[in-house]
């Protein structure tokens, strides 16, 4: 067997399961959903098969850029406390000994084996008007605050739920790291924050950007938590979506917002890639 | 250079096989909707069917009909019956519109949403000979403006929509709709409106004097200015939670539907009223959907839902009023609970119909609302 | 270890952050009230209640059906994919699609597999979850083995192949153990996606089944009770105990891919 065509079967064996079944589940799906941008909406739901470019202009609309905006803000700051957070954590999972390693990582996910609801239930319990933490504080003489219904909580509600996707892959990056790296570096008098610098980050770049990926644009596709801890007052391109598809029943204009976002996100992971690969 | 040439041409391959299947999906929906175009019209139903080779799936709210329902039916009318719950309207529609058949036979759904599904041609008329016990309904509910003379709809429960709030906390009753968009002080910040669009809109509209119905683009803008101009004394919007924010206090005055509110609570301090203004007519209907191939024991499970002995059920424990003269006749009426409103009072009620393109603008107002910050 | 004492303030905070929510809902697992939503005192009896309810234990059958099913199939699927991305291909508009899944928003997921499966009239049952879920699991399985991958050291691989392994055993004996973190991190992922997924879940499933998120979603116009506590009360301290307890007895896959 030459090495071009072993390489060639290599590439078949790997890639065609995964690829296959991507465009057979994923691909074709949004090609459907996405076909609807083409049409018009029935006067009581439902799609009218006559092609419109209507669609498009609505797109355009400031109210939209707005919600946009307001996304942009919630799903980036969400990303870069989860960042904070997470670096650290998982650089310390992946220097614990190896028997506890496990255990700290299956500690990060255990509390999302627990129901999404209740999860927010007991968050409203905590920050409410009447909750524990404003009644803890009224006992120091402090408060209430309002620390529900506003964007500072949807940061939180965020957070909250995307926070395991930053520590994972970020653990799988700093995991593979040579000790003896950073040794070495150590050795040849580097600070550990240069050898952190110098050494550390710019090999667990990869790691960073997926999780900061999975951080920002499912963010950016929530609708539950700007509803439960926002208290509905601000919304996200997630709650725009929903609205269209399920409240408003205008398919059309709903699959024309998702074609946008999948457009943004079709950029977003072509530059992720091309910065991975080069890390 | 070789690795690439398999890859390269792989996004090729890939959008030729991604096509093809689409073309065989859509060739799959056309012939489909042809066969679902010529389904059984208003008189090829077999009163005399053998009900017990046919099975029938449900989709309904969580805990809305009684837990041993499948069981009796199995006992009284030999079919196999199936529930499906969904959580809000909205989901229903959406697994009942997305393909040609969802495999559901009956589902529960909101009014103005039987409307639109039957204006999409999904509904099966409602053969009445096969359901005697439409008799048993109140007059009124044959005269519901969304589907009079109940065409393709069975009204399973029915309300209305007010101020659901603490008789503890409020210093005094709220009486109006200006009273959730200009809350007193000791309210401020402590009101909830509903998210979804034709209820957010109902309190603006109502206390403005329109119709909940207006299409008329003035009307509308007039209720959003008020509505933009309550937000900053709220907080927050909320379809489901409401019940329970008034339980823990972060709440003092909720826009409720009348069933969501809970004034039967044991500690009996949360009460219910209808603003002068007037409110809606809100009905749960069961509807029959033309996919299905169990027509004959759809029917007969309606007919025997309408019975009083099982309709009386969610008036007496759930607390929803029923449009059933016989099944009301058999309830006693718990303290605190709102099942005394009679249906003349509940006919004040304006019924939201769907407006059909119209129902855009109300989307559109929902999202500038909330967008708003 | 000593430089980075500061590191342990995020660590906690962390820590701290994702547990303290988990100890209310624990507590509310005691509450005498109807609701999940407010404390009105203690009591036992949900528990007991949720010994009796039947949906909810089929619910939990279910949902380990699924995310069990799923998380297999994406580990297997994700992990090749990794691999071909990587190693086979240079193309980013493949990187990019094999992505895609794990940050496309649910709801355009599940309104798009609800139409396909429409239109290719599939009965709808559990198996069409399971497929459903694998998309998005596959996607972050391949994710996080990737980041063991860039730029990894091939000489191993080599050295094997120069002693005369062929390339199926090279792969298993050496590709696979250098990945096992990676794949132990994305099939934890997969599953805990999959256990709480509600969204394609409702529109993906068959009519006479129902995962428990559906459950409980369905619970919310009358009140999500404090079973639904009660139930994640015993579910985590079952998997603490196994972990506890698999962490005594053996020394997980991973310690032979650092060697």
């Amino acid at each position: 067997m030459s090495p071009s065509r072993g390489r060639r079967l290599g590439a078949f064996v790997f890639l065609s399961p995964g690829l296959t079944y991507l465009v057979v589940l994923l691909l074709v799906p949004l090609v459907l959903v996405l076909s609807y941008t083409l049409f018009q909406r029935g006067r009581f739901g439902g799609v009218v098969y006559e092609v419109t470019g209507e669609n498009f202009s609505r797109l355009l609309d400031p109210l939209y850029l707005g919600v946009v905006g307001t996304s942009l803000k919630l799903a980036g700051l969400t990303t870069l406390i989860a960042l904070l957070l997470g670096y650290p954590t998982a650089y310390l999972i992946a220097q614990l000994p190896r028997k506890w390693k496990t255990v700290a990582l299956v500690a990060v996910v255990l509390p999302f084996w627990t129901n999404f609801i209740i999860r927010v239930y007991a968050w409203i319990i905590l920050l409410n008007g009447p909750g524990l933490l404003n009644s803890g504080l009224k006992a120091l003489g402090l408060g209430p605050y309002e620390l529900l219904y506003n964007q500072g909580a949807i940061v939180l509600g965020l957070l909250y739920s995307y926070l395991p996707l930053m520590v994972l892959p970020l653990y799988a990056a700093i995991e593979r790291l040579d000790p003896q790296l950073r040794e070495a570096s150590a050795n040849l008098g580097a600070s550990g924050f240069t050898t952190f610098r110098k050494v550390t980050l710019p090999m667990t770049v990869p790691g960073v950007l997926t999780g900061c990926l999975f951080v920002f644009v499912p963010s950016f596709g929530n609708f539950v938590i700007p509803e439960m801890l926002g208290g509905g007052k601000s919304i996200m391109v997630g709650n725009l979506i929903r609205t269209e598809f399920l409240r408003a029943r205008d398919w059309p204009f709903g699959s024309t917002l998702a074609l946008a976002l999948v457009a943004v996100l079709v950029v977003l992971l072509i530059a992720q890639s091309w910065a991975a690969r080069r890390g | 250079m070789s690795r690439t040439r398999f890859t390269r041409r792989l996004p090729a391959a890939v959008a030729v096989v991604g096509l093809a299947l689409a073309v065989a999906a859509c060739g799959g929906e056309s012939t489909n909707s042809a066969a679902s175009a010529p389904a059984a019209t208003a008189d090829q139903l077999n009163p005399n069917a053998d009900l017990s080779k046919q099975s029938v799936n449900v989709t309904v709210w969580d805990g809305y009909t009684p837990k041993e329902l499948p069981q009796k039916v199995k006992d009284k009318l030999k079919f196999p019956l199936k529930i499906t719950l969904h959580a809000t309207n909205e989901e229903a529609m959406a697994k009942l519109t997305a393909s040609g058949d969802s495999g559901i036979d009956v589902a529960f759904v909101s009014g103005q949403y039987a409307q639109a599904l039957n204006e999409q041609g999904l509904l099966e008329p409602i053969h009445p000979e096969l359901i005697p016990n439409l008799s048993n309904l109140y007059p009124e509910a044959t005269q519901l403006s969304y589907d009079k003379g109940n065409k393709y709809s069975v009204p399973y429960t029915w309300g209305t929509t007010g101020i659901c709030y603490r008789s503890d906390l409020a210093k005094t009753p709220p009486t109006s709709w200006k009273d959730l968009l200009s809350p007193p002080a000791w309210a401020d910040k402590k009101v909830t409106m509903m998210t979804t669009e034709r209820w957010l809109a109902l309190p603006a509209l109502k206390a403005l004097h329109y119709s909940v119905n207006t299409d008329k683009d003035d009307e509308i803008a007039a209720a959003k200015k008020l509505l933009v101009e309550a937000k900053p004394h709220l907080l927050g919007y909320d379809d489901t939670t409401f019940g329970d924010k008034l339980k823990s206090g972060e709440a003092v005055m909720v826009e409720a539907w009348d069933g969501w509110c809970p004034t039967t609570d044991e500690k009996q301090n949360i009460k219910f009223v209808v603003p002068k203004e007037g409110s809606d007519l809100w009905v749960d209907t069961m509807v029959i959907l033309k996919s299905s191939k169990n027509k004959e024991a759809a029917h007969a499970l309606i007919n025997y839902i309408l019975d009083p002995e099982i309709h009386s059920w969610a008036a007496a424990n759930i607390n929803y009023k029923v449009p059933n003269k016989a099944a009301m006749d058999k309830v006693t009426i718990p303290k605190g609970s709102l099942l005394g409103i009679k249906p003349a009072e509940l006919l004040n009620g304006e019924s939201i119909i769907d407006l059909g393109q119209a129902s855009l603008k109300y989307t559109r107002m929902s999202t500038e609302i909330t967008a708003q910050s | 270890m000593g430089r980075s004492k500061w590191l342990h303030v995020p660590f906690w905070a962390t820590y701290v952050f994702l547990y303290v929510p988990i100890i209310v809902l624990v507590v509310m697992s005691f509450n005498s009230g109807k609701s999940a939503y407010t404390y009105e005192g203690f009591s036992l009896k949900w528990y007991g209640e949720l010994a009796q309810d039947e949906r909810i234990r089929d619910g939990l059958v279910n949902t380990l059906i699924v995310a069990v099913g799923s998380t297999a199939l994406a580990t297997v699927l994700g992990t090749l994919l990794a691999v071909g991305l990587v190693r086979h291909t240079r193309s980013k508009t493949l990187d990019a699609f094999a992505l895609m899944p794990a940050v496309l928003p649910d709801l355009v997921l599940a309104i798009g597999l609800l139409v396909f499966y429409g239109m290719i009239q599939l009965t709808l049952g559990l198996y069409s979850v399971i497929l459903a879920h694998a998309v998005f699991s596959m996607a972050f399985v391949a994710a996080v083995v990737r980041t063991r991958l860039t730029n990894a050291d091939t000489s191993l691989e080599e050295a094997s192949r120069d002693l005369g392994a062929g390339p199926v055993v090279t792969f298993m004996k050496v590709t696979l153990p250098q990945l096992a973190p990676g794949i132990i991190a994305g099939a934890l992922l997969a599953f805990t996606l999959s256990l709480d997924e509600f969204v394609i879940a409702f529109f993906t499933i068959g009519n006479t089944e129902q995962t428990l998120p559906i459950v409980i979603y369905s619970m919310i116009r009358f009140g999500v009770t404090p079973k639904i506590n009660a139930l994640a009360a015993i579910l985590l301290l079952v998997s603490f105990t196994a972990v506890i307890a698999g962490q005594r007895i053996t020394k997980i896959g991973e310690s032979r891919a650092t060697d």
